[in-house]
């Protein structure tokens, strides 16, 4: 019969921790932001260096996911177009609750230096945004800077108020 | 004598303008100074009326008649060995005439020479299309149609290109504001939400200069943030901008300053 090598009392303590149900389930979802690849523009670039090895993503368990359906969090890196505008709602919309956004770069948050015709002026026109970023383009530390602070706010409410859908109206 | 114009706000105006100003011209030339073109010109007067030629920046530039433009072409690709339509489009002077200027920029990769060629049409009329002569029309005129309203006759597939189908103006005609009109302003709401939503995401905010520290629906204050829609009175609390809780978070070793390192090689 296999021996244990682990020594309970010795080795500091019970394997228990104690908590409550919404800290251990903020735990899992706040460190499993699976993200959707979404670059739609030149922050798409910083966005895929924050997932390189450089500054690395994986550390904090945001994994990239080509599917809006395996997705926690949408970052919309880049400019939105009065044309793409309904895919993006259609995305958000494919994506399970509980579910995140995090608008990335000028022209997300206000359609930046494209004042034009064919700029959507803001993505929070079409849907719920948690979190700006400023920058044109934001850097890699920006948005894992603004990763964390998402986190933070994870881990802030309540775990079943995340599954209340956000409306924009 | 000159207009008399009022020049109290010319200090208002973005750019300066010169009240003596005189746009440049670009020289223009014989095309008997360049013997390749002059027998290019030669062959296709024989068959086509070439209403005006001449060189400019070293390339022949030929007006010729709206109905002859697939002749030319043809003429030109099969005997001329001008080959290539690098870029076709058209030029808005509604303005000044009610007309549309078309362009074919041509390219001869074994003379090594361009020639652009050129026709007015009446605002409301149709080219031909020069597609079955060259595939890069096919794009090149959906784009014209897009961007102008100008139809190609004859063209396989004669919708838009950029932007969407149910788009309502062409956006490169001088006319069209750079901002969009009214349907641009709320296509994206009108089409996602419909019409009855306009009230409540409101309309679209253009003026990119525009800060505003009491309105908390599209500002925060750093360090200062408040709910969206607080009414924002000056004495808000300070909040901190640390990413993680004080006293850490359940399973996650606690962040410390002190305990972290500098990389400060940029190499590493």
């Amino acid at each position: 019969m296999a021996q244990h090598k682990v020594n309970y009392t010795q080795d500091g303590g019970l394997p228990v921790a104690l908590t409550s149900i919404d800290k251990i389930v903020n735990w899992g979802r706040s460190n499993s932001l699976w993200a959707l690849t979404y670059g739609l523009a030149c922050c798409g670039i910083e966005m895929m260096a924050s997932g390189a090895s450089r500054y690395d993503f994986d550390r904090y368990g945001t994994i990239f996911r080509a599917s809006p359906r395996q997705s926690d969090l949408m970052i919309v890196a880049g400019t939105l177009t009065k044309k793409h505008a309904e895919f993006i709602k259609r995305l958000y919309d494919q994506m399970t609750e509980p579910r995140w956004v995090i608008s990335m770069g000028s022209c997300a948050n206000t359609g930046g230096m494209f004042n034009t015709y064919a700029t959507v002026q803001g993505v929070d026109r079409i849907i719920p945004v948690d979190l700006y970023l400023p920058g044109c383009a934001p850097r890699p530390e920006t948005l894992q800077y603004g990763v964390m602070l998402l986190q933070k706010k994870i881990r802030a409410n309540k775990a079943g108020n995340a599954q209340k859908p956000k409306r924009l109206m | 004598m000159r207009a008399y114009t009022p020049k109290d706000d010319v200090q208002a105006k973005a750019y300066y303008t010169d009240r003596y100003y005189v746009a440049p011209q670009v020289p223009k030339s014989e095309v008997e100074t360049d013997e390749v073109f002059a027998a290019d010109l030669a062959a296709i007067k024989a068959r086509f009326e070439v209403k005006e030629a001449y060189i400019q920046v070293e390339q022949m530039v030929i007006f010729i008649n709206p109905h002859d433009i697939y002749g030319v072409l043809e003429l030109m690709r099969d005997e001329l060995a001008y080959t290539q339509l690098s870029e076709m489009s058209a030029i808005d002077w509604l303005a000044k005439d009610n007309t549309f200027e078309i362009f074919y920029q041509m390219l001869s990769m074994t003379k090594r020479k361009r020639i652009r060629v050129k026709f007015f049409i009446n605002n409301g009329e149709a080219v031909d299309s020069v597609e079955k002569l060259f595939r890069s029309a096919d794009w090149s005129e959906r784009e014209m149609f897009d961007m102008f309203g100008i139809e190609a006759n004859n063209h396989p597939f004669m919708k838009r290109i950029l932007m969407p189908y149910d788009w309502q103006g062409h956006p490169l005609l001088k006319s069209y504001p750079l901002e969009g009109d009214e349907f641009a302003a709320w296509y994206e709401v009108d089409k996602i939400y419909g019409k009855e939503a306009r009230e409540a995401i409101g309309p679209e905010i253009r003026d990119t200069a525009r800060v505003d520290r009491y309105d908390s629906e599209r500002f925060a204050r750093l360090g200062f943030e408040v709910p969206k829609g607080t009414k924002i009175t000056g004495d808000e609390p300070r909040n901190s901008q640390e990413y993680q809780e004080e006293g850490g978070v359940f399973l996650i070793k606690k962040y410390t300053k002190e305990a972290s390192t500098i990389v400060d090689d940029p190499q590493r």
